[in-house]
């Protein structure tokens, strides 16, 4: 049971460390990476949940939705990125900016 | 007739798949897929009203295995609206982006941000809505960037962010579920949850984390920049669905599986919230210069109004004076859903013809486009709460709850807030009259003016006489449940 109630804990922790850092940086990157580690926060709680003992398997279910919250991790990750680097280029909508 | 559900989800992702595979022939290929997805969503209603609530599970694999799609009257109501609203935004939209060339870009994000609309009321278990919240995250964040402005990019990546940090804190609190109840699905989960610890945590995180979505006061920062950058389509989709969304699942977990943990004091921190942004937003909105801005705000504010109706729902017993309750709120949402998608249209038709939404500049344009300007006035009418709007009744339910549950203070909020309401639709209204003569013109775009006039008119007029089926359609006796005022309308 500890190792179980230790990885939760961690889990949590990495949530909160992600959202303290969400919260003061201003940099999109930085923030970014504080979601993931957020994510990746919420996935350690998941994987501790599917444990039930030396004696039996994990419980899958924990384990499909770790694999899904994954693929929208990355997807946002990408949008995002995607977005961030739209603001590096200047545009032709918007003479303001860069003139 | 269960297998309408999953169709009113398989039938936009497939759209959007074609849209994005068939560029050449994006607008007729999205424009049908719109018509059939609304007949879908229209003909889930439909069956709800004949049969009563559906259930699906999909592929066979009944819970707590597999993912189950459920309708019930209020899902029903709501499917309704959205389905009704998004056919209107799409027609708008074919005309709104002809010009541009970003009908290849808009029909498929605007296809999955619908296919999730319609799964997110429909979803049966706790990941399946945090899925259905992702896909309308990245969508609608993508949406609102179409424009291509650097504000437009900086508001929506702030909203993809945001959006993020509440998916991300909703997740956790479907972890705990899992941990603590061994299921994600919400009648089994109502079964086995019992109040303590564990469940109120989850229920926190998983509210907090919808309310960062719905735009809850002091959390709806991030929506005025993001719902006024965005092109008007896409700001009618955020405001008027997208938020009604996240409210609706706070709801639907409220009443239903989480029933059990919420207690009248954390619905009254909800309801304080509520009435906290009924008065900020609305005063913003007064003070907003530009249209599409105050229109933003003004959402603010009514998703505050349906918050307020979550103390007085916890304070009332379960039956019929609780479903009496809820109707009031579910008419409430509605009229909010047709009448803002309708401002954000005719707003938008008038930043096309002005070149800008300065709400003091805008004048000539309103005064030759009377189509468009009528549309943002009957908006207007919807969003005071004028007889015989939708809203009227929703707030008429309000006060006199309000009294009933001897919780007088929220009239207080709600009679501000709708002299804030009338102050800025009438200082936006003020700016169509002058003696100076304009020509005569009739509707001049018939593909964006009339979507506008027909989602605001629907909010007026229209839900009037929606009163009595939404009634039957949420289980109740509509003659013996609206009494009086209600009852000159039949």
């Amino acid at each position: 049971m500890l190792p179980q109630a230790l990885y939760g804990a961690a889990g949590i922790l990495l949530f909160v460390i992600g959202l303290w850092s969400l919260l003061v940086h201003a940099s999109i990157l930085r923030k970014l990476i504080a979601i993931n580690i957020m994510g990746s926060g919420v996935f350690h709680v998941f994987i501790a949940v599917a444990y039930r003992g030396p004696a039996l398997a994990p419980d899958p279910v924990p384990h499909a939705l770790v694999l899904t919250g994954i693929v929208a991790a990355v997807s946002a990750t990408a949008l995002a990125l995607a977005l961030a680097a739209r603001l590096e280029q200047p545009t032709e909508r918007d003479p303001a900016d860069h003139g | 007739m269960d297998e309408l559900l999953i169709l009113a989800v398989a039938l936009p992702i497939l759209g959007a798949t074609l849209t994005t595979a068939l560029p050449r022939w994006a607008l007729a290929v999205g424009l049908l897929a719109a018509l059939v997805t609304s007949a879908t969503g229209l003909a889930v209603t439909a069956a709800v009203w004949w049969q009563g609530p559906l259930h699906l599970a999909v592929g066979g694999w009944e819970a707590p295995l597999g993912v189950a799609l459920r309708a019930d009257g209020l899902t029903a109501a709501l499917l309704a609206m959205i389905n009704l609203v998004a056919l209107g935004i799409s027609i708008y939209a074919s005309g709104y982006f002809r010009a541009s060339g970003k009908l290849v870009h808009f029909w498929p994000l605007w296809l999955l941000l619908w296919a999730s609309l319609n799964g997110a009321f429909m979803s049966a278990d706790l990941f399946n809505i945090y899925v259905t919240l992702e896909v309308m995250g990245l969508s609608a964040a993508s949406l609102g960037a179409l424009g291509g402005s650097r504000a437009a990019v900086v508001a929506n990546l702030r909203y993809l962010l945001v959006g993020l940090l509440g998916s991300m804190t909703y997740l956790l609190g479907v972890a705990l579920v899992y941990t603590a109840y061994g299921t994600l699905e919400l009648h089994l989960l109502a079964e086995r949850i019992t109040a303590g610890p564990q469940g109120a945590a989850a229920l926190v995180l998983v509210t907090a984390g919808l309310a960062l979505k719905a735009a809850l006061f002091p959390l709806h920062f991030w929506l005025p920049p993001a719902h006024s950058a965005a092109p008007a389509p896409v700001s009618a989709a955020l405001s008027a669905l997208v938020v009604k969304a996240a409210f609706y699942l706070i709801l639907r977990l409220w009443l239903g599986p989480f029933a059990a943990v919420t207690t009248t004091s954390a619905a009254v921190v909800l309801g304080l919230l509520g009435a906290g942004g009924v008065v900020w937003g609305s005063w913003r909105a007064l003070r907003a210069e530009r249209l599409k801005l105050l229109a933003a705000y003004s959402t603010v504010a009514q998703v505050g109004y349906l918050f307020l109706f979550l103390p007085m729902l916890a304070v009332t017993p379960a039956g019929p004076g609780r479903a009496s309750l809820t109707a009031g709120l579910a008419l409430m949402a509605l009229s909010h859903g047709f009448a803002k998608a309708g401002l954000f249209l005719a707003a938008g038709q008038l930043q096309q013809y002005a070149g800008h939404d300065r709400i003091n500049d805008l004048g000539p344009a309103a005064r030759e486009h009377p189509a468009s300007t009528f549309a943002v006035a009957l908006a207007g009418v919807a969003l005071v709460g004028l007889p015989p709007s939708g809203t009227f009744f929703g707030k008429w339910l309000l006060i006199s709850n309000a009294f009933a549950t001897g919780q007088w203070w929220w009239v207080v909020v709600v009679l501000l807030g709708t002299l804030l309401a009338a102050s800025y639709t009438f200082r936006v209204l003020s700016r169509a009259f002058s003696t100076e003569r304009v020509p005569r013109q009739a509707p001049t775009d018939l593909r964006t003016e009339l979507p506008a006039l027909v989602l605001t008119a629907t909010a007026v007029v229209l839900l009037l006489f929606l009163a009595r089926p939404l009634w039957t359609l949420l289980g109740l006796d509509a003659d013996a449940a609206l009494p009086g005022l209600a009852g000159g309308w039949r």
